[in-house]
């Protein structure tokens, strides 16, 4: 049986400046620290929310936010 | 940047002859002709009978000892399976400020390093071997130069060169070693390099492998792996080095089996000096662990495991009955703070906050205060592109946990034990330079 791909959000640090531009776009998943740059939940996204966060995605000014798909050997991390 | 000579310290040399430390001459330098004298010729891949390096290594179980502990055979198997050209990096970055380990073995007995070194190559099929030996280590830098013109007279087809990166704490982080010897600026990109993939030396397989982990496998090929698994445990084989300094008599570094008892292990540095409250083990990026609880436990993974800590570059400070633990750890993670490559927001940024915050716990240790901290803390860890920030947050947490009761007197405003006397660990100024 083939299941949906599945998705996880992923900051590249060094190219992240802080616009913070997903983390108004995606709060249920992206919060910020105390200095203003974004914290991202490790789980998979879930399914009603992955139109969101590659809205995020598209609008990250630094192009520092990526959806990444699962592989299931990786799903446990 | 740090003086070399003054942090070079004297190697205890109660170890077996084939021991590492066994090889460190007292007035000064091993020759060519003394380390051949000294042990027999290795095998190469070409001997006869026909030896498989990679295999000899990873039956020895030996472990990396620039912090990470990843199993060196697996990396050797892993640079080898990929298509060349390939190179071997010997880091010996060793910016971990309390340790002396790696720059004692090249400036003392460089040989036994360029032994492992070459017989890395030969076990990956490298051409090029780069030893990168921070800048400000004089000796160090000058006793590989020494060598490595040694063995210029022989017929070689590994090509051996010296390079010295600059003198910053993260410039040892593989990617970041990587990215200097190609040219950059020596911070880390995110990316690990040390297996290699695309991310080595010109984009090619790249084995990049801590000093004395060389030093090791050179003994491993020589002695074979089942004389390195009769010392140590059974997760754990071999001996491993130890920068022994603080409040003990002798500081120095020694060679010590895996899992002898912390308490022995402070006996090689001649003992403390007096009272000791705690332990800085690992190294700046370590922990605290408390004494005497830890007194009795085993220098292992393992052992350091159930305090929270681990050997990382085979660190361990005496910190005396009062000194104070807060400060010297807000020292610490200012020198975290300014050692940053300034690439991560949360390390940037996040660096800075917790050494103020820390430094006034010195004088305001209220739950408020503590809470903050621990949720700053929290919010660093795993966020940045290298290992540095999590270093600081380690360090951090094993402070709030093992000076515990030094936050409470602060937090009632009792005047601080430590305070006005001078600081115990010793932090280097940072370095200014990245290429």
């Amino acid at each position: 049986m083939r299941t949906a791909r599945r998705y996880r959000l992923r900051v590249d640090p060094i190219g992240c400046d802080g616009h913070a531009v997903c983390a108004e776009l995606l709060p249920e998943w992206i919060r910020l620290d105390d200095w203003g740059y974004p914290i991202v939940r490790a789980e998979i996204v879930p399914p009603e929310l992955l139109d969101h966060a590659r809205w995020a995605v598209a609008n990250c000014p630094a192009l520092a936010l990526r959806l990444e798909p699962v592989t299931p050997e990786a799903q446990v991390r | 940047m740090r003086a070399d000579g003054a942090t070079m310290a004297p190697a205890d040399r109660s170890t077996g002859p084939a021991g590492l430390l066994a090889e460190v001459s007292p007035s000064g330098w091993t020759t060519l002709d003394e380390h051949r004298r000294r042990h027999p010729a290795p095998p190469t891949p070409t001997s006869t009978p026909r030896v498989d390096l990679v295999d000899l290594v990873r039956r020895s179980g030996l472990g990396g000892r620039g912090g990470a502990g990843f199993p060196t055979g697996e990396k050797l198997r892993a640079v080898a399976s990929r298509p060349g050209p390939r190179t071997v990096v010997v880091n010996a970055s060793e910016g971990e400020p309390a340790s002396a380990k790696d720059r004692l073995l090249l400036a003392r007995a460089p040989h036994l390093v360029l032994d492992g070194a070459l017989l890395a190559a030969a076990a990956v099929g490298a051409e090029t071997v780069v030893v990168a030996v921070d800048r400000a280590h004089a000796r160090a830098l000058e006793g590989v130069r020494r060598a490595v013109v040694e063995r210029r007279a022989e017929a070689a087809r590994i090509d051996v060169r010296v390079a010295a990166p600059p003198s910053r704490y993260v410039a040892g982080e593989s990617s970041a070693l990587v990215r200097w010897i190609d040219g950059g600026p020596a911070k880390p990109t995110g990316a690990p390099a040390h297996t290699g993939g695309a991310g080595g030396v010109g984009g090619r397989p790249t084995l990049v492998q801590n000093v004395e982990t060389l030093a090791h496998l050179a003994q491993i090929v020589r002695y074979g792996p089942a004389w390195f698994t009769a010392t140590g445990t059974a997760a754990e084989p071999g001996t491993t080095l130890v920068t022994v300094s603080g409040a003990v008599a002798r500081p120095c570094v020694t060679e010590v089996p895996w899992g002898m008892p912390i308490e022995e292990l402070l006996g090689r540095a001649g003992g403390p000096t007096g009272q000791t409250q705690a332990l800085l083990v690992g190294g700046f990026s370590g922990a605290w662990v408390p004494v005497p609880s830890a007194l009795g436990a085993p220098y292992s993974r393992a052992g350091l495991a159930s305090f929270g800590a681990a050997p990382g570059a085979g660190v361990v400070v005496a910190l005396p009955e009062g000194a104070c633990g807060l400060a010297e750890t807000a020292r610490v993670l200012q020198w975290f703070a300014e050692e940053s490559a300034g690439q991560c927001g949360p390390c940037v940024r996040g660096l800075p906050a917790v050494a103020g915050a820390m430094a006034s716990l010195e004088w305001d240790g209220s739950p408020d205060a503590v809470a903050r901290l621990r949720r700053w803390a929290d919010d660093i860890e795993g966020r940045g592109g290298c290992g540095h920030p999590d270093g600081a947050v380690t360090l951090l947490r094993s402070a709030l946990d093992v000076f515990a009761v030094d936050l409470r007197r602060h937090g009632q405003g009792t005047p601080c034990a430590g305070a006005g006397r001078p600081p115990v660990l010793d932090v280097p100024a940072a370095g200014t330079e990245w290429r």
